[in-house]
């Protein structure tokens, strides 16, 4: 066999569908377990945080009005990807110290999950929707409709499934989001952003920043235009305080969820899901 | 032509030529006023503590005034710091003592008892409600009371059936929760409250408003009567500090707070770094589009629901008319042949369909805001209504001639003035609709059944109101999108504010 | 003015029309304002009696009552009109003589209306030549609810000739019009063919006149006024036996049309049993008492 000197990758973010660099111009350095450089990862600043939710902004009432059925074929289709990729992921994850068997497990755990929420796009609202018994006549219903643009905090030690299980309800319930992916390991999520730019994600639904915590947190929960905010790591009492403060700027649902265990069944739930609806409630009259 | 009536002192007006219809009557109705001799206020209230009324630790009382009057009604406690924490501690020790060891089934029916006894109450709820709020009696009599006992009977029947509610989790309650309610339903905010958290099992810490203590303090009557184990439910009055120290009190899991969105905010703020749960019911600027094959006339009849129900003091209220062009000159002339019908004054009056203003501050309020219209270039209609000289009334107003940009379109006024701008598509209609910060209702109206689900699928707000407006039922989950809050209150969905689920 | 195109709808919205006329029974009437109603409610009303066993003793005794209501109290408004078949229009003109009681007599093959038009025509001119002031016509139902408008108007448009300078009240029978919606098309077809007043019911179907109904029937009047400036007139007819429903009706038609509704040139009841409850209550305001209808004329 001829000589092949290794093409490296270069990790950008995952922007509109598109993998543009930050606009900052920054990078970190990110290495792999045996601690050799892995990638020049985008160091994204407040005005990556402005485009991406700008960008969500624009795809939110596209995604939030397809139908569930199809919202349930695309969560399925990512799935489809990831299965097809699943050596690429592997690598990655060995790489950055899974075993193999590790390595399997993350991928195989992931692509469940996202086949678990493509089954629930269509079902939720028939769980947790309502027909009201109003004492008039009116016919009354409650319905769930997505909040809207969500922020979301990649879990820092679970690259790919804890990434996978934290965007999966909030996508499947119609919302679009600007991700923060895990710092140490952005890699998984850059290529899981190919995953779903070759699936049938609509550009926009979701985006992938990188970058660190500490600068983005406060731009994230400051965005007024972003509805809801979610992570799963806990966080020192300061940041923690600080978000939420900047929720209360413009009412910003903050979901904290204490997650370690990504592998377990109780990580999955339609009620993560449902912290990402708004019930909305319609009266009619009933008459000739 | 056969003899008419005697109705010589009061000649009807001959037709006017532009045939404008002429409200001014011939007959008038006389003064109906209900009695409020079977209600005893007393001089002074006390603090609702561990099931004992207590004087508050400072000895500060504040006096609560009738605003249809202003004359002053009664004194209510202040509660001051101490006094939230003896409130707080009777809560925690009912939520680990006696109210954790009684069955749910048991819970249920302390809630039955109070929704029955609350209706049997009712009028003198009603009459205490108008003279301490100002909202006729038409609507306190046929509106809150029962909507509060009806919110009572139905979280009752929710106590010993949780496990159906949440399918796979297991709820449990929260534990302590403080409330602050608002001033427009005091006693209907106070039921949204209380009813769900006690059915879930958790105690709770009240306050009322402090221009509107005197139905909570009457329920704290209630609480007693019906025998709920001491210090599960406690009610506290006191101003915009007491309410700060019950957000701020470390033993407290969880607080629902109904009011503005600034406050709102705040409370939001302060409970930043905390773990405790909290629910938000804020303002609202609701708008209400009409599209040209809609009932005509009982859009019209609508939009007086909309926006001068509760003197307009409704967080929901629909206080933005956006009418389709073809009809908007015709509805808005019916819209003002309909206001002279209206009649403002005395809340006691059985035909009072607005009373008063709920406080000097409040009326100053809505005052400037139609200074600012009127600097901002809105036209202002008035309907000819006399008002009475004494106390806080406004006559219901239109404001025309705006646009989104005016700051009466985007602010909640929280008053009965109505804004009116018109669209030409359903699309431009949504986008002002949607146009705006807030999102808790909206209505629209149309005789077309594929136009209501798709203009009330786009709207952003937690209520939508099709062909209808500002009607509560307590099976019906209410809040709002954005800025409008977090969370629901009524129906199953209300629930799940006061339960964990694990 | 564009005459309407009545295959398509005015929309009305079932439930809230009648929640608006629950809210407007909230209203209380009270002291002078409700002796003051009552007083116009009986100088609005038509005394009714339409049986196939009318006979000249029975109308004799009903113009009696037209006149003098009460007579232990002399100053009490007389009733508007009195009301009888076409062959008993005589009769009660001769006997309201001088009165101020107009006669009103119902034609066009009453109640049903199901006969030729030249006979419902003739059946108008008799009633007319007879003496009658007013005529209550009935429209076909059965060609309205099959979507033959034109048919209708033409009828009514006709009858209207008939009446010459009799005043025409063009009865929907709203009873066998089933919607709203069809009450408010058929108000405006009689408007627009000519009808003087719109009156809901024969009496003979039920349920004949309700407040709802109503409210519909004064809306479509309000709208025709704003668009002509004409003011055609309101009756409700059947079902409404008692003082309270009296004061609800006219609570409705000061708070739809205002003020210069509130007489009989533009209001009446059809009614053959409220007087007397009317009446009773006139008397208890007065007097204070309570009332046995004993005490109370049952012609």
């Amino acid at each position: 066999m001829s000589e092949h000197l290794e093409v490296l990758k270069t990790y950008k973010i995952y922007v509109g569908g598109n993998f543009p660099r930050t606009e900052s111009g920054r990078y970190y350095k990110v290495f792999d377990s045996e601690g050799d450089l892995l990638a020049n990862a985008c160091l994204c600043s407040r005005k990556d945080v402005r485009d991406a939710v700008k960008t969500a902004r624009g795809a939110f009432n596209g995604w939030a009005s397809r139908n569930a059925y199809n919202r349930g074929q695309i969560l399925y289709r990512i799935a489809e990807m990831l299965e097809g990729r699943r050596a690429e992921f592997e690598k990655q994850l060995s790489r950055i110290g899974f075993t193999k068997a590790e390595a399997e497990s993350d991928v195989n755990t992931s692509i469940d999950r996202l086949i678990y929420y493509a089954g629930w796009t269509d079902k939720y609202q028939q769980v947790f929707g309502s027909v009201n018994p109003v004492a008039s006549a009116h016919f009354n219903f409650s319905i769930l409709e997505p909040t809207g643009v969500t922020g979301i905090f990649a879990p820092e030690n679970s690259p790919l499934l804890g990434l996978v299980s934290v965007i999966a309800p909030v996508i499947a319930g119609g919302n679009v989001c600007v991700v923060l992916a895990s710092q140490a390991y952005p890699t998984l999520s850059i290529l899981f952003a190919e995953v779903l730019n070759s699936s049938d994600v609509p550009g926009g639904v979701v985006n992938i920043l990188t970058g660190k915590k500490e600068e983005l947190a406060e731009h994230f929960s400051s965005h007024m235009d972003v509805n809801a905010l979610l992570y799963t790591d806990a966080l020192n009492t300061d940041m923690k305080k600080m978000i939420d403060e900047n929720a209360s700027l413009n009412v910003k649902r903050i979901v904290k969820k204490n997650i370690e265990d990504w592998y377990s069944d109780k990580s999955q739930d339609p009620y993560l899901l449902l912290d990402f609806q708004e019930t909305k409630t319609t009266w009619h009259p009933v008459g000739f | 032509m056969s003899q008419t009536a005697d109705t010589k002192e009061k000649p009807y007006k001959p037709t006017s030529p532009n045939s404008k219809l002429d409200f001014a009557s011939i007959w008038e109705y006389d003064p109906a006023p209900e009695s409020s001799d079977h209600v005893e206020i007393k001089d002074k209230y006390e603090l609702f503590i561990n099931g004992k009324f207590v004087k508050p630790s400072k000895g500060r009382y504040f006096k609560s005034t009738n605003p249809a009057t202003n004359k002053v009604l009664t004194e209510f406690a202040e509660a001051t710091q101490k006094d939230v924490d003896s409130a707080v501690k009777a809560a925690r020790k009912a939520f680990e003592g006696e109210w954790s060891s009684i069955s749910a089934k048991s819970r249920g029916k302390y809630l039955f008892r109070l929704a029955r006894m609350l209706q049997e109450r009712a009028r003198e709820f009603a009459v205490l409600e108008s003279m301490d709020g100002g909202k006729p009696i038409r609507e306190s009599r046929d509106v809150d009371v029962p909507l509060a006992a009806a919110h009572f009977f139905y979280y009752a029947g929710w106590a010993d059936k949780l496990d159906y509610a949440f399918p796979g989790k297991t709820p449990e309650p929260l534990g302590v929760c403080g409330q602050i309610i608002p001033w427009n339903f005091p006693l209907l905010m106070l039921a949204w409250k209380i009813a769900p958290a006690l059915a879930c099992g958790n105690t709770v810490v009240l306050k009322p408003a402090e221009t509107t203590s005197l139905t909570a303090m009457k329920f704290a009557e209630l609480v007693k009567d019906a025998g709920l184990p001491d210090g599960v439910v406690n009610i506290i009055t006191g101003a915009g500090q007491t309410g700060a120290e019950i957000v701020n009190h470390k033993d407290i899991d969880k607080i629902a707070f109904t009011g503005s969105t600034g406050v709102g905010k705040l409370i939001q703020r302060s409970l930043a770094g905390t773990d405790k749960k909290f629910t938000l019911e804020l303002g609202g600027k609701g708008a209400f589009i009409v599209f040209e094959d809609a009932a005509i006339d009982q859009a019209v009849e609508g939009v007086i629901n909309a926006i001068f129900f509760n003197q307009g003091h409704v967080c929901c209220a629909g206080s933005r008319l956006l009418v389709q062009e073809g009809i908007a000159d015709l509805l808005i002339r019916k819209l003002k042949d309909r206001m002279e019908s209206l009649i403002v004054g005395d809340p006691l009056d059985k035909n009072t369909d607005i009373g008063a203003i709920n406080s000097e501050q409040q009326y100053e309020t809505i005052n400037k805001y139609l200074e600012i219209g009127v600097e901002e270039g809105a036209d202002v209609f008035q309907c000819k209504c006399s008002i009475p000289d004494a106390g806080y009334f406004i006559r219901p107003t239109l404001l025309t001639n705006v646009s989104q940009a005016n700051t009466v379109v985007q602010e909640e006024i929280f008053g009965p003035v109505l804004t009116i701008q018109t669209f030409r598509t359903a699309d431009e209609a949504i986008e002002k609709a949607n146009n705006t910060p807030f999102g808790l209702a909206g209505g629209v109206w149309t005789d077309k059944g594929s136009k209501i689900f798709k203009v009330g699928s786009e709207l952003r707000s937690g209520v939508v109101w099709a062909n209808t407006y500002n009607k509560f039922d307590p099976t019906s989950p209410f809040g709002g999108y954005k800025e409008s809050g977090v969370g629901r209150e009524g129906g199953l969905h209300g629930l799940s504010a006061y339960l964990k689920l694990n | 003015m564009n005459l309407t195109d009545f295959t398509t709808s005015v929309p009305i919205d079932h439930v809230a029309v009648e929640e608006r006329v629950s809210r407007l029974n909230k209203r209380s009437i009270k002291k002078g304002s409700k002796v003051q109603a009552l007083k116009l409610a009986l100088s609005m009303m038509d005394l009714t009696t339409l049986e196939g066993k009318d006979s000249p003793g029975k109308v004799i005794q009903l113009c009696q009552k037209a006149k003098k209501p009460y007579a232990a109290m002399p100053d009490i408004p007389t009733v508007a009109a009195v009301c009888v078949y076409p062959n008993m229009v005589k009769v009660a003109k001769d006997h309201l003589k001088g009165s101020g009681i107009h006669v009103a007599s119902v034609a066009t093959a009453f109640p049903s209306g199901m006969a030729p038009l030249s006979v419902r025509i003739d059946d108008t001119k008799f009633a007319v030549e007879q003496g009658a002031d007013e005529v209550d016509m009935v429209i076909s139902r059965g060609a309205f609810l099959a979507g033959e408008f034109n048919l209708v108007f033409d009828e009514i448009a006709a009858i209207k000739e008939a009446c010459g300078k009799a005043h025409l009240k063009v009865i929907l029978e709203t009873g066998e019009l089933h919607t709203y919606e069809n009450v408010r098309k058929a108000s405006d077809l009689a408007m627009q063919a000519g009808g003087d007043f719109i009156k809901t019911s024969t009496g003979k179907i039920s349920p004949a006149a309700t407040q709802p109904v109503t409210l519909v029937m004064l809306e479509a009047i309000r709208d025709y006024y704003y668009k002509t400036g004409k003011k055609i007139g309101m009756k409700p007819a059947g079902g409404i036996r008692t003082a309270k429903q009296a004061l609800q009706y006219l609570v409705l038609v000061k708070e739809t049309l205002g003020a210069e509704w509130l007489n009989n040139e533009l209001f009446r009841f059809g009614a053959s049993s409220l007087a007397n409850d009317v009446l009773m209550q006139i008397v208890k305001q007065e007097t204070g008492q309570y009332q046995s209808p004993d005490y109370f004329s049952i012609d």
